[in-house]
């Protein structure tokens, strides 16, 4: 399994190859589509991330190997991709490796403007609530 | 009246957005200014200001001279009887609030307060608050399917215990045209106090609140091409003068001794504080300019658009409409199959289109369709039936990416 910033490189590399916004885009929408939907059961108040425009649920799991396993889901397709590309990143690594972990590599890839506080979309909470879990999983 | 001429007078109008031309269509969320109205505010600044209403010196008049010219404007563009009556505030917001604070010594536990189910949040929680300080009862005039309110409940809910009925005159969510007048009408059997929230109807339909004969009406500066921060309250002057003031400080006051204090008349007992000047002067060179170009004649352009553009987004299949009233204005709400308003909104953005998307600040209006939100395309006179083709391509390259 590849650590955070392998990760994170391999996912830059991957959008390098496109022209335009259009391309990157109809990249995050078909990532959108195929991150596997977070079962009804978790889809609870307690794991629902309040963003003003979207909805994110997002649930956590320590497994007994140390790793945080992250599953989540949106009612927004745009936002699921970019959540798509979160668990890619963020699960199955250790509490202390995603605390020391940032966010910078979806700047890089020309989609800064949705880790915008301004934006609405309940990214920004559900990427601190990931750095809680991991908080709250380390140690 | 030339659309190519209108738009040259809106600067921001010809900027671009992702490389795109702009092309706003978020006019109920605020509305561009000409450049009139943005020479006014930097000619205020740069040429007559000071404090109003206090200085003998001759800025301190001519700010003074410039601030009452606006109410003097604001006045007949609303056809109010008298200049008093216009009470300047920062925008609708405030001046709802200024009403439901004002009236809580007239409301008590056996009283009630009615709204409609269409209301924006600022004509809902003003309500609360009244509610909640006086033990009155919150009643609310529900809508049927096409976003129309239902008045035989109407009827039923307004009674000897109405204290106040605050309803709003155009839909900003929906852009249904109420029928406010029929609600004045109920009212009036009980003498209770009619407060009609003109936010998107100043911007749309020409005003009359002597015709309207509601007691309150309130509009904000942003929607018509004004500043941000400058709204108005009118109230007849019977209900300002009863009204005990909503805030306190420096020009609301006739004499002032530790052991008390008298007000000074209507309006500057609403008026507390130094007022926000350029914002009034920039009203009244807004107001020059729409009643120079008429009201009646930018209300036909805006609905050529608004009939234009639903013709062609019912062209688009799994198109839903929400707010379906026969008299409707600048507004139309709608989602395309069960694409999510965010997703549709933010590539219509990229497009260059503005168009806003979410609750509109209404959110019992989403609950009652069982809807996330919508997007909202709302139009302004110097929109263009290519800006509708405009976002009718964006639109449809847009829904191709995400079906």
């Amino acid at each position: 399994m590849s650590n955070i910033r392998e990760t994170q490189t391999e996912i830059i590399d991957e959008f390098a190859f496109f022209t335009d916004w259009t391309e990157r885009y109809e990249h995050i929408i078909n990532l959108g589509k195929e991150l596997e939907p977070l079962e009804e059961v978790h889809k609870t108040e307690d794991n629902l991330i309040k963003g003003c425009q979207s909805r994110v649920w997002l649930h956590a799991k320590l497994e007994d190997t140390g790793e945080i396993t992250f599953r989540a889901d949106s009612d927004a397709i745009l936002t699921k991709g970019i959540i798509a590309l979160m668990i890619r990143v963020f699960s199955g690594q250790k509490p202390k490796d995603i605390l020391v972990a940032d966010t910078g590599f979806i700047d890089t890839i020309g989609l800064k403007e949705h880790l915008s506080p301004t934006r609405a979309n309940g990214l920004v909470s559900m990427v601190k609530q990931i750095k809680y879990y991991a908080l709250a999983f380390h140690g | 009246m030339k659309a190519a001429q209108i738009r040259r007078d809106f600067p921001i109008l010809h900027r671009t957005i992702h490389g795109k031309p702009l092309i706003y269509l978020d006019n109920a969320a605020s509305t561009q200014k000409p450049q009139v109205v943005i020479d006014a505010v930097s000619n205020y600044y740069s040429e007559i200001n000071a404090n109003v209403h206090r200085g003998n010196h001759l800025l301190s008049q001519l700010a003074t001279d410039a601030v009452e010219s606006a109410r003097d404007k604001t006045r007949a563009f609303i056809n109010a009887g008298e200049r008093e009556e216009i009470i300047f505030t920062k925008g609708t917001t405030d001046g709802i609030n200024t009403v439901a604070s004002s009236m809580s010594g007239f409301v008590n536990h056996l009283h009630n307060i009615v709204i409609s189910a269409s209301e924006h949040h600022a004509n809902i929680v003003p309500w609360q608050m009244l509610c909640e300080r006086t033990g009155a009862e919150l009643r609310v005039i529900p809508m049927d399917k096409k976003g129309v309110w239902i008045l035989d409940e109407a009827r039923e809910k307004i009674d000897q215990n109405t204290m106040v009925v605050a309803v709003g005159h155009i839909s900003n969510a929906l852009g249904t045209i109420n029928p406010v007048e029929e609600i004045v009408a109920m009212a009036r059997k009980f003498d209770a106090a009619v407060l009609i929230d003109g936010a998107q109807s100043a911007p749309h339909i020409p005003v009359d609140v002597q015709h309207l004969d509601a007691d309150f009406y309130c509009f904000s500066g942003h929607k018509i091409c004004a500043p941000t921060g400058i709204g108005v309250l009118y109230g007849k002057r019977a209900w300002l003068e009863k009204l005990p003031p909503y805030q306190g400080g420096g020009e609301m006051i006739k004499t002032v001794t530790f052991q008390k204090t008298t007000y000074a008349d209507i309006p500057f007992k609403f008026e507390a504080g130094t007022p926000n000047m350029a914002g009034m002067v920039g009203m009244g060179a807004a107001i020059d300019y729409l009643m120079h170009h008429g009201m009646v004649n930018l209300a036909a352009i805006e609905d050529d658009l608004l009939e234009y553009a639903t013709s062609q987004l019912k062209t688009i299949e799994g198109m839903r409409f929400f707010g379906t009233a026969e008299k409707k204005a600048g507004v139309i709400s709608f989602l395309i199959d069960d694409i999510h308003p965010y997703d549709l909104g933010t590539l219509m953005d990229k497009f260059g289109i503005a168009v806003r998307t979410g609750h509109h600040c209404a959110q019992p209006i989403m609950d009652f369709f069982g809807i996330p939100g919508t997007v909202r395309a709302s139009f302004a006179f110097y929109n263009t039936r290519e800006d509708v083709d405009a976002m009718m391509a964006a639109i449809k390259k847009s829904v191709q990416m995400l079906r």
